[in-house]
């Protein structure tokens, strides 16, 4: 278990590396002089040269990204080009709109899903099975921003039972907040639980079939026993795998959708920063966000170990 | 996965088959149907698709000179349907292209030299593009070389190496434990030899289901990518385009959002439908266990 | 009364005819051996007894157990009567456990689904029952988890599964197919042990006779879904009346008729294998330790001369296997030479190609050794890469290839079909006509007959034994089975951890093994004469 750990750990360690020198390597060395970039028609190579200073971009490329790195680990992001302010403050904010929104999607989708998907499997070839078939297909197939201008113009616009956008912040309240977010994580949740409710009804198809759920039918367990003892949890292997790529699509997703709610969010803040050419801005956030879906991966790693016991000894 | 690579029967009756799975044909219907109004686009459309006009703005659907309406500038929604269809497919078509073609080379490549550096290499790089979702490369390059479909197929194009390298690997190792690769390495065959002559054929019928669902992906990740105004920029419609434009308008003119959002659902249903068609007919696993 | 009464049994399923019926009869104490070759639905009859058939099966006739038909018993019904009245065993232990339960988790669960104990108790009479399967407490403690465990420890987990609330009647569905000889031996004599002390009726099923020869008081033969032949068993093999049973017998112990190989001796040898070595890097276990290293070859040597066919025998892990690919230059060793006909099977530039067109191979998978996409003429003439631009091309290419499947006993028509036209017995010919067309002077056989109904095996031993005469050919016969192996090779090698523990003539090994390995080996190997002989002198002995 410790020789697994431990090497997932480096395994983390060194894709945060790899993934920080290419995230740099992308918005500061390939544009060129990335003062002169941002400056766009402004850039007077005095003016360059100053925003150069003002920024900390001055120096060779190795030692920039080591003064970034560092940064980063101290949780300094270095300053924005747009808005004047050190960007830890601006990520701050958003992140506690982005991140939220995310993980209560993930948790609607995987609390949908599972029953779902198992049922449809415990009743193969039912109607059950089959209209849970047929919806889930077409969830696959709904883009969530486009799900998400439905939900707003049916709760929102026609039953005025939700705001159709914006974010009051959490000082205003844990509920209110929630209540802001609900739509949004809806409209996110139900394609990705169309996902994995079908994942999962594979998956458990796939150990329904196996060996062992035999041996523990001749036990004398019932079909449903086996299915809830013997076959739910090996199925929840692959399951996992999909939970944790969802996180990165949802992450994605969160960013897509807010621009339909209106919410201060991560989004909003990249999009506009791509529009001013701050490129610093959309460095650390794409730093974050590559951050946040390694961690995620890294954590699925280890909830193998425990959901799996051949893995707690070294593999 | 691990068997399902292999089938026992080769291609003969594959259409016959097909032709039986009700879901293959819907599926290709509606694929067939959105790839011909791609295509006619090319030769015809009702109207030219940047035509504006305010006599005829927010026309609703059905109306007797635009069929599926027009919008806050007049221009007409079926024309611009037609040639959005045209930007998705084309788009996701590429991507997928992209991702099979370094991909596929890339997983073979890992499998025939299974354990070694270059295979660990070629997987965490694998494992580092996972962690860039198809929106954060199309971030980045965007704000390095501003908005384009260009943009949207590389980004979209990237994300889809990983997904074939993994899958082209994963298949590829059951495939080298065979006994007729042992059997062919015992004839003096070279990995690379083994891997066009026995390893691909065989591992065909995953890439292409594995294709289509990409290639429904592919169009999902377009519409997101050109709503948030990372893809196909105007005077190029695109259906995530036009989504963001009737955002706006959505308790005056529904219709102007529903009409390419079914477009969308419509597309990619009928590519999952297609693909999972196809997989009951090419999965000999599957169709064994529903006999 | 008998305990299990079978009567008219008929079973279908999705409408194709599996079995029709069947009688047999199990009493309380007593064991039945259910013998048949693949496709007899021997193992269909113990799943209909279960109640655990695919969808789509219907079932006729009367399964009795004391005297209650439970053909007629609802879901509800037999899950009560399964794991308390029947215990089931199946073949593969490997996959037969959940590998994310403990085998105590494992084991109470029968007592526990049944109602019969509260936790604490049932993981008591787990631990009792896993102790009756000889898994005693200090080394296999309840918290193991399967994959801990080796094959035959995990099916004496699977039989703890089955008893553990001491059933009356158990069906064991080929349960030592997957394992050793030695574990084989191990596990039919707890069988044994356990009908003894419970009493309870036990169901074997194998395709093997040499298996039940020995332990079963009953035997029921069958073919096709029916039952051919029954009766109590050493009378049964002694009369044999139906013809199958008589072909099935005769297959069992055929012996190929062989010509001894003539000269040679001076003459450079076939293969020559020289104190070879295979280490495999282990992966590590902890951080402190560096990798571990596992020697799968350890300094073997061995010759095999001109038309001479040496078997090579040893249980699983011994690393007969890790030595065949590692002779046929698959496998890098790490010391020793390797040489065939003289020429080293590697250079320093890899696999040398001229020593490769001396050698060919045989697997033992007839359905996995063929790409299913490529036609037999293009499958048999693979092996003419070798030769490069010599290889022949057009008309002589496809001669050669018709040659060499009607060398098989194949006809030459067969060139233009696919692979999945054909049984596994005529794969397993396809497979030796395309070790046969660049005419090497050795053929690996790895296996090469192990997955083969005995009927089948018997032909392709003969099929083997005149290509070797006529050809002059010799074999590398690698192998598990002693009977096999006893039949068809002049000289025999026994392997044991990596090592060849003993070498000599055949007749001379078997008739007077030398190593207390090659000892235990050979009484483990399950022979039909010596076990029906025993018995009978074990009959006319007078009871004591």
């Amino acid at each position: 278990m410790s020789v697994y750990l431990a090497r997932r750990f480096v395994s983390l360690t060194l894709s945060l590396i790899v993934a920080s020198f290419v995230v740099f390597f992308l918005l500061e060395i390939v544009p060129g002089d990335p003062a002169s970039f941002m400056l766009g028609l402004n850039a007077t190579p005095e003016a360059a040269a100053n925003l150069r200073q003002a920024l900390g971009l001055e120096g060779p490329p190795i030692e920039r990204y080591f003064v970034w790195v560092l940064g980063l680990l101290q949780g300094e992001f270095g300053i924005s080009y747009a808005y004047k302010v050190p960007v830890a403050d601006l990520v701050a904010d958003r992140l506690w709109v982005s991140l939220p929104l995310a993980i209560y999607a993930l948790t609607l989708s995987t609390l949908i899903a599972f029953p779902v998907g198992i049922i449809a499997a415990a009743k193969r070839n039912s109607p059950a099975d089959l209209g849970i078939m047929g919806a889930t297909q077409l969830g696959v197939a709904v883009p969530n921003f486009w799900f998400a201008m439905l939900l707003v113009l049916f709760f929102a616009v026609t039953l005025r039972w939700f705001s159709a956008g914006g974010f009051p912040g959490w000082d205003e309240g844990f509920w209110i907040s929630m209540k802001a977010l609900t739509l949004p994580a809806i409209a996110l949740a139900l394609p990705q639980a169309s996902i994995l409710a079908r994942v999962m009804r594979s998956s458990l198809l796939d150990t329904l079939s196996e060996d062992y759920v035999r041996s523990a039918r001749a036990k004398g367990l019932s079909r449903r026993q086996a299915l809830w003892r013997h076959a739910l949890r090996n199925a929840l292997i692959p399951v996992l795998t999909i939970i944790g790529l969802q996180f990165s699509f949802l992450l994605a997703g969160a960013i897509i959708i807010e621009n339909v709610f209106f919410l201060p969010g991560l989004g909003r803040l990249v999009f506009q920063a791509i529009t001013s050419r701050d490129l610093i801005v959309v460095k650390s956030v794409v730093m974050i966000l590559v951050f946040a879906v390694i961690l995620v991966t890294f954590i699925v790693d280890i909830t193998y170990a425990i959901a799996d016991p051949r893995l707690r000894r070294a593999r | 996965m691990t068997d399902t690579a292999l089938h026992d029967a080769p291609d003969r009756g594959f259409w016959r088959a097909a032709l039986r799975s009700p879901s293959f044909v819907a599926g290709e219907l509606l694929t067939g149907l959105f790839v011909a109004l791609a295509l006619i686009s090319f030769v015809w459309t009702p109207y030219d698709p940047a035509a504006q006009s305010i006599a005829t703005r927010f026309r609703p659907l059905f109306d007797p000179a635009h069929f599926l309406g027009s919008d806050h500038f007049g221009r007409d929604t079926l024309s611009m349907i037609m040639v959005g269809a045209r930007t998705s497919i084309a788009v996701a078509f590429v991507a997928v292209g992209i991702g099979i073609g370094l991909g596929v080379p890339l997983g073979l490549l890992a499998a025939a030299n299974r354990g070694s550096l270059l295979d660990e290499v070629i997987m965490r790089a694998n494992d580092l593009v996972f962690a860039f979702p198809a929106l954060l490369i199309a971030i980045m390059i965007t704000a390095i070389s501003g908005p384009g479909a260009v943009n949207a197929i590389i980004a979209i194009g990237i994300f889809n190496i990983p997904v074939f390298a993994r899958l082209a690997r994963g298949a590829a190792l059951t495939l080298w434990t065979r006994e007729f690769v042992m059997a062919a390495r015992v004839s003096g065959k070279g990995p690379v030899l083994i891997s066009v002559e026995h390893i691909l054929p065989n591992i065909l019928n995953l890439l292409i289901v594995q294709g289509t669902i990409q290639f429904s992906l592919g169009i999902l990740a377009e519409a997101a990518l050109s709503y948030v105004g990372l893809g196909a920029q105007p005077p190029i419609p695109s259906w995530g385009k036009m989504l963001a434009d009737a955002q706006t308008l959505i308790s005056i003119a529904p219709h102007l959002a529903l009409v390419p959002g079914f477009a969308i659902v419509l597309t990619v249903l009928g590519l999952n439908l297609m693909g999972d068609g196809l997989r009951d007919v090419l999965d000999p696993k599957l169709r064994r266990s529903r006999t | 009364m008998s305990l299990l009464a079978v009567k008219d049994l008929c079973l279908s399923i999705s409408g194709t005819e599996i079995l029709r019926d069947i009688d047999l009869a199990v009493d309380a104490g007593e064991i039945l051996g259910v013998i048949g070759e693949s496709g007899s639905g021997k193992s269909m009859t113990a799943l209909s007894i279960m109640q655990l058939l695919p969808r789509g099966s219907e079932t006729g006739g009367v399964i009795a157990l004391d005297g209650d038909n439970i053909l007629a018993h609802s879901e509800a019904e037999m899950c009560a009567i399964r794991g308390d009245d029947i215990g089931m065993i199946f073949q593969e232990p490997m996959t037969a456990l959940n590998p994310v339960k403990t085998i105590g988790e494992q084991v109470a669960e029968t007592v526990m689904v049944h109602g019969k104990a509260s936790k604490a108790e049932a993981m008591r009479i787990a631990r009792e029952t896993l102790d009756r399967v000889e898994l005693p407490g200090d080394r296999f403690p309840l918290s193991r988890y399967p994959h801990e465990l080796s094959g035959g420890q995990r099916q004496r987990v699977v039989i703890a599964m089955a008893i553990a609330l001491r059933p009356r009647l158990l069906i064991a569905d080929e349960p030592t197919t997957a394992l050793d000889v030695t574990t084989q031996a191990q596990i039919l004599t707890l069988l044994k042990r356990l009908v003894d002390e419970d009493g309870m009726g036990l169901m074997l099923i194998t395709h093997d006779l040499a298996v039940v020869a020995d332990i079963a008081d009953k035997i029921v033969i069958m073919k096709d879904g029916e039952v051919v032949e029954a009766g109590e068993t050493v009378a049964l093999f002694r009369a044999m009346k139906h013809p199958y049973t008589r072909a099935l017998f005769e297959a069992s112990s055929h012996q190929p008729a062989r010509v001894p190989p003539t000269g040679g001796a001076g003459a450079v040898p076939v293969l020559e294998v020289k104190d070879v070595i295979r280490d495999y890097k282990l992966p590590r276990t902890s951080f402190f330790r560096p990798a571990g290293h596992f020697r799968a070859v350890n300094s073997v040597s061995l010759t095999i001369r001109k038309g001479e066919n040496v078997g090579l025998v040893g249980e699983s892990g011994c690393g007969k296997s890790t030595l065949s690919r590692a002779i046929m230059a698959l496998e890098a060793t790490q010391g020793g030479v390797i040489r065939i006909e003289g020429e080293p099977v590697t250079t320093d530039k890899g696999a040398s190609l001229a020593a490769r067109r001396k050698m060919q191979v045989v697997f033992q998978d007839p359905y996995g050794s063929f790409n299913p996409r490529h036609r037999v003429d293009r499958l048999v003439a693979e092996p003419f890469h070798l030769l490069g631009s010599e290889a022949p091309k057009g008309a002589a290419r496809r001669k050669a290839v018709e040659e060499a499947l009607v060398n098989v006993g194949l006809s030459a028509a067969d060139a233009d079909k696919y692979v999945h036209e054909f049984s596994g017995g005529q794969r397993q010919r396809i497979a030796i006509a395309r070790a046969l067309i660049i005419h090497p002077s050795l053929i690996v056989l790895d296996e090469a007959v192990s997955a083969l109904d005995v009927s089948v095996r018997a032909q392709i031993l003969d099929l083997l034994a005149d290509l070797s005469d006529r050809l002059q050919l010799s074999y590398l016969f690698i192998s598990h089975d002693l009977t096999v192996v006893r039949a068809i090779t002049d000289r025999v090698l026994v392997m044991k951890s990596g090592e060849i523990v003993e070498a000599g003539d055949t007749l001379e090994v078997f008739t007077n093994p030398q190593h207390p390995y090659t000892r235990t080996l050979i009484e483990a190997a399950p022979n039909l004469e010596q076990a029906l002989a025993a018995r009978e002198a074990a009959a006319a002995a007078p009871a004591e």
